[in-house]
């Protein structure tokens, strides 16, 4: 019998119509049918979505963790790139 | 038998085939080789247990004798339940939990979707919730049969005997008694004729599927829903009844 761990996957869960997907963790399992099974029986059994994403973990490509400081300092100083110079309108809860 | 004393007796079967199932799946709490599907099966599980409180509530509303929940789950013997005797046998290997619940599943989705229609129109609500959980279940177990039977030769072989052994156990499921043709025609309720051919269709397309061999129609065992019980469930109910015998009235 094989010992052969399953692959890893990443859970994205949108939680209502209208806002995005965001991570909520990660599931093991052989196959993508079995990862969005596991992933619904996980992370979504106190009715915390209504869409779920699944991806292999290895398909991710992400940001080197060395190269912090190229990669993200330099947005830093630069404010005049946030809006917070426009009054929010009241009731607005998602922007 | 009047129409009233058939639906309790239709109501509280209901009952005992979600609490006995339920409570099988609760042995393996624990015991599942992977987290994943030891959350899905704790899941399941839970709906199993679920469903028999509503069917027992009704039913000890039907009764009218005050009995609740906890009196028909806890406070009946063994020859009182009349569950399928496919569902009181024992876990065996996951591949054997798995062609339980498909076997099972596959027909008690077909009678839960007639419920729906009915006009006991409680039993209809109560159906409708149940309908929702049991499709998911039998997508989840059905994928499950179809990765075991056309696996590896070992899987293939270890479920192709699964399903042959519990093969016998599925004759009961259809073999309708005076509470089934009562409740039929009183309340337009599954025809059991009509849910087998529903059944062996949609079982055939899911072993076809899973390369696995549908068995012959030999000899079928029952006696389960007139409470004539293999010797699994006596020991079942004994632990499961436990806590309540010896402190009655115990509570949270």
């Amino acid at each position: 019998m094989s010992e052969k761990e399953w692959p890893l996957y990443e859970v994205f869960i949108r939680s209502k119509s209208g806002l995005s997907h965001r991570h909520a963790g990660s599931i093991h399992a052989a196959d993508d049918q079995m990862a969005l099974d596991a992933a619904r029986d996980t992370y979504t059994r106190r009715s915390e979505g209504v869409s779920i994403w699944v991806v292999r973990s290895s398909q991710i490509v992400a940001s080197d963790p060395a190269e912090t400081a190229a990669f993200f300092e330099p947005a830093e100083d630069k404010i005049y790139r946030h809006p917070t110079f426009y009054d929010m309108p009241d009731g607005v809860e998602n922007l | 038998m009047n129409k009233e004393r058939a639906l309790l007796g239709y109501v509280t079967r209901l009952g005992d085939n979600a609490l006995v199932l339920g409570q099988r799946m609760v042995e393996l709490v624990a015991a599942y080789p992977e987290l994943e599907e030891e959350l899905a099966n704790a899941n399941f599980a839970l709906d199993y247990i679920g469903q028999a409180r509503m069917f027992y509530t009704y039913a000890g509303e039907l009764e009218g004798k005050g009995r609740g929940e906890d009196d028909f789950a806890f406070l009946r013997d063994e020859n009182e339940f009349h569950n399928l005797l496919l569902l009181e046998q024992p876990n065996g290997h996951f591949g054997d939990s798995v062609a339980r619940l498909v076997l099972f599943e596959a027909f008690y989705l077909a009678q839960l979707e007639a419920l729906t229609r009915c006009r006991a129109e409680r039993l209809a609500e109560i159906a409708a919730r149940a309908e929702k959980e049991i499709r998911y279940h039998l997508r989840h177990n059905t994928q499950w049969l179809v990765r075991l039977g056309d696996g590896t030769d070992e899987s293939h072989r270890r479920a192709q005997a699964s399903v042959d052994e519990l093969w016998r156990f599925t004759g009961e499921m259809f073999e309708a008694d005076e509470i089934d043709t009562i409740v039929e025609k009183a309340y337009d309720g599954p025809n059991l004729g009509e849910l087998r051919e529903r059944w062996q269709a949609d079982i055939e397309a899911i072993l076809v599927n899973a390369t696995l061999g549908r068995p012959e129609d030999g000899w079928m065992t029952s006696g389960g829903k007139a409470g004539r019980h293999t010797e699994h469930l006596g020991y079942m109910i004994a632990e499961m009844q436990y806590l309540q015998r010896s402190h009655p009235g115990a509570s949270w």
